[in-house]
């Protein structure tokens, strides 16, 4: 089918576009794309549960922060290179929701909304009981000297850059094949239509479960990847504020869309660089966008692309 | 010639609260019959199936299906092991093309591949009469085109045992005439089972017909033999026997 | 101070946050059981009640029993007049879609959280009490000369904290009487137990929602006046209480007033209590997993019967 050779076609020409960013972006917003993009694996980790089978967590920043500190703590208190830190990182969000998942998924909807929000409140609380280990509210540093992988040194800006890009690019293409492979499929049935898809012979509950684990150890990726690259970890990254986010750049992107992360991660995180050089209160701006996503564009920017006028966008 | 029963229910019993929707009932599908569910509204036949697909969880009472015992088994273990269920309410996939909705069916083919599942969806298409509709949304179709959808899924999972929930309703006799046709020509190696308000399709494509009235059997028998039942007269076409 | 009179202590304290929490955790039940949605922004409420208040009582800043008189009787009336805009503007257009409304309220909340700190700003500021007298307490004890009453240094309470516990109890009957005796009690209960048949009977069920949803807003606002003499008013004292209304109504079974009442006193008094022995981190790390678990094993929650 065409529609799928165009959608591959243009999955390579947004990470070629995220290429020649590289070399065309003065300094300033060359490292606000690299941000962006490590965002963008968060709000597309998050995407994989909400948009496309239909769980809404409201407790992601949980496994965004077992990546982080999973790698964080790894290197900063057992001594551990940046590369094995990382498949810490990946670990500790794997285990994080498989085991919030097996308990959460027994829910749905809202409850699953206030079961997850709770879960996450009660790791973000942890992480500031535990302050002797992760140094509480004020988080710490990644010594920069520390900062490299095979060699290559992370705190530097171009690499950095590309880092994030091959991060990017790799969860994009993975995640992108997914949701076109019947596994994707299926996913989209239980969305639509749970008890369907049951009576069709699937075992829901595993499906939705490895949905969740998948969605939420992108996001420990994420999370991991970012505290490397940026050199940080904090509590900040565990609170309730950054469960949320990635449900607004989802929503304002378009839910079930490939693309629709990237997009609403790049409009939300400029939209508040832009008010926060007004007020200090520019998360006033993320809560207005909120409201009005929900009254006037439930499809997000992608969303309304594809139903207005390019209806082969994955 | 001895007749194998399929699906076998003893004593199947749900209770919702303080009604008693399916009382103590017992059934035996042999091989390759079409058997028809009728009874007034209310009368536990939507039930019924469900206790049977897994669907509903029994009160009480026992499911075996090709000589195994079923009752324990969540839904999908049952769906995999040779059942196939379709909605009385459409309920099919309406954001996904019709190509992708029959494919999530045939994919459950045990040793289904992607030829197998491709030929397989053409082919159930093709059988309910929608093959040139493939690549459209479910959700533009008509109401009796969706329940042929539906149908369509249900055929492409190639099941041992295909239970159909009011498959007629909403058709129109042209497609009645066509959904008919399908059936007998699926008859001997497919058991069918279904639930049928319209008594000329009942009529005209069941081997056997059980009645359930309060949730118990009332009668059963070939075709003629419960036409003529006087039990079923007054309580089932005696109430109008409309849907 | 000897266990005794520590304890007691802490059980005093406990009732205060008790109070407190029971008006908040019932204007959020309030509105779950008659609309069926769960408001995000209930603890942004009470933080604009505490925050009008003080800027009320600064207003008028005469003498502190005049502006806490005022403080009390308008800020809530101002908050729950703007519940009900929100609720015209916002939820009723979403169909009171739970997931949608959940979305909404988050940004709700954020709108208001970041509008007081564009405006009151960041800082935290007491509203003083309109008495304040300090009640030392007498502890029984057998001493040498037999039974005798001593009084513990440090132990006791002040007629504020006494005037908190006594106006819960005396709001709490008032809307207790106000659900069970008027009309719009009536009206209120009809519409949450089947919203098509108040329909039916021509209650105006639009109606019905935004007096719900102002009402629970009032309540939240009307307890963080209430405490606001003791714990200051800031821009982000919304989310404990949030938190804690949210523990109450999902053990106390989603929507039961009697439920969430007998959660609230539990909850509130446990967490005081809970908090003078322990770290309060820990205490809040084990009720939210608490609450999650209770949501997940026992949805009904633990004074809710199952339904159906």
């Amino acid at each position: 089918m065409t529609g799928a050779n165009k959608a591959m076609a243009m999955n390579a020409a947004v990470i070629a576009l995220l290429l020649i960013m590289h070399f065309a972006l003065p300094a300033y917003h060359h490292g606000n794309l690299a941000r962006i993009m490590v965002l963008a694996v968060y709000a597309m980790g998050f995407n994989f549960a909400f948009g496309y089978a239909g769980m809404l967590s409201l407790g992601h920043a949980l496994f965004f922060a077992a990546g982080m500190y999973g790698m964080g703590l790894a290197m900063q208190h057992l001594g551990w290179a940046a590369g094995e830190a990382l498949l810490a990182g990946l670990a500790a969000s794997l285990a994080v929701s498989a085991a919030v998942g097996f308990l959460a998924l027994r829910t749905s909807g809202v409850q699953l909304m206030i079961v997850t929000l709770m879960f996450a409140q009660a790791g973000f609380l942890a992480v500031l009981y535990f302050g002797n280990l992760t140094r509480g509210d004020e988080g710490f540093v990644i010594a920069q000297a520390r900062r490299a992988l095979a060699g290559i040194d992370l705190s530097n800006e171009a690499n950095r850059y590309l880092a994030g890009l091959l991060l990017f690019a790799g969860c994009f293409v993975l995640l992108s094949r997914l949701v076109q492979s019947p596994f994707g499929k299926v996913l989209v049935a239980i969305r639509e239509n749970e008890e369907r898809t049951r009576m069709l012979g699937y075992d829901v509950a595993r499906y939705k479960l490895a949905a969740f684990v998948i969605s939420g150890t992108v996001s420990g990726v994420a999370g991991a990847s970012y505290g490397l690259l940026f050199g940080y970890v904090g509590a900040s990254f565990a609170s309730v504020q950054y469960s949320i986010l990635p449900l607004l750049w989802v929503l304002l992107g378009g839910a079930g869309t490939v693309l629709g992360p990237l997009v609403g991660t790049l409009f939300m995180f400029y939209l508040i660089d832009i008010s926060s050089g007004f007020t200090t209160a520019y998360l006033a701006i993320a809560g207005l966008v909120l409201v009005l996503l929900t009254l006037f564009a439930r499809q997000g920017i992608v969303g309304e692309i594809r139903r207005r006028w390019l209806p082969w966008l994955p | 010639m001895a007749t194998v029963n399929q699906l076998v229910a003893g004593g199947l019993t749900k209770r919702f609260g303080g009604l008693l929707a399916v009382d103590k009932v017992d059934l035996a599908v042999p091989q390759g019959q079409v058997r028809a569910l009728i009874g007034p509204n209310g009368a536990g036949k939507s039930t019924l199936v469900g206790l049977l697909s897994g669907r509903i969880d029994a009160t009480a009472g026992s499911v075996a299906f090709l000589g195994e015992d079923i009752t324990g088994l969540p839904a999908h273990k049952r769906i995999s092991k040779g059942m196939a269920y379709t909605f009385q309410i459409t309920s099919v996939f309406e954001r996904l093309t019709l190509d992708e909705n029959v494919a999530l069916a045939a994919r459950r083919v045990a040793g289904a591949t992607r030829t197998s599942v491709e030929s397989g969806v053409a082919g159930a298409l093709d059988q309910v009469g929608l093959l040139d509709r493939r690549y459209e949304l479910a959700g533009d179709l008509s109401y009796g085109h969706q329940r042929l959808l539906e149908i369509a899924m249900g055929l492409a999972q190639r099941p041992k045992l295909l239970i159909l929930d009011e498959p007629t309703q909403g058709l129109a006799d042209s497609e009645i005439a066509g959904f008919n046709r399908l059936i007998r020509t699926m008859a001997g190696g497919t058991t069918i089972l279904l639930i049928e308000h319209n008594m000329n399709v009942v009529m005209e494509i069941a081997d056997y017909i059980t009645v359930l009235n309060f949730g118990r059997v009332l009668a059963e028998g070939a075709p003629e033999a419960i036409s003529n039942n006087a039990d079923v007269q007054s309580a089932y076409l005696g109430t109008g026997s409309d849907a | 101070m000897d266990f005794g009179p520590y304890l007691l202590l802490a059980m005093l304290e406990g009732a205060v946050q008790a109070s407190v929490l029971t008006l908040t955790a019932v204007g959020l039940s309030l509105v779950f059981g008659v609309m069926r949605v769960v408001n995000v922004a209930h603890g942004e409420f009470f933080m604009l009640g505490a925050v009008l208040a003080w800027v009320i009582a600064s207003v008028v800043g005469v003498h502190p029993a005049l502006g806490f008189v005022l403080a009390i009787a308008i800020a809530p009336l101002l908050v729950g007049a703007l519940a009900v805009a929100a609720d015209m503007l916002v939820l009723k257009r979403l169909n009171y879609d739970p997931e949608n409304t959940i979305v909404a309220t988050i940004g709700l909340l954020y709108i208001i959280q970041q509008i007081t700190l564009m405006t009151y700003g960041p800082e935290a500021r007491p509203v003083e009490p309109p008495f304040n007298q300090r009640l030392a307490l007498p502890w029984p004890e057998w001493g040498e000369n037999g039974f005798a009453l001593v009084w513990p240094w440090g132990f006791g309470t002040t007629s504020y904290k006494l005037f908190v516990i006594a106006s819960a109890i005396v709001l709490l009957v008032l809307l207790w009487q106000l659900m069970a005796r008027t009309r719009i009690g009536l009206v209120m209960r009809a519409t949450r137990l089947d919203r098509e048949m108040a329909l039916a009977f021509g209650i105006h069920v639009d109606r019905v929602y935004a007096l719900a949803f102002g009402l629970g807003a009032g309540l939240a606002a009307l307890a963080a006046t209430l405490i606001v003499p003791i714990q200051q008013a800031h821009y982000l004292m919304g989310a404990d209480p949030l938190l804690l209304s949210f523990i109450v109504v999902i053990i106390g079974g989603l929507g039961s007033l009697p439920g969430t009442v007998a959660a609230a006193i539990l909850i509130g008094m446990s967490d005081g209590m809970i908090s003078m022995f322990f770290s309060p981190t820990l205490a809040k790390i084990l009720s939210t997993l608490l609450v999650a678990l209770v949501l997940v094993f026992r949805p009904q929650g633990l004074f809710g019967r199952s339904r159906g």
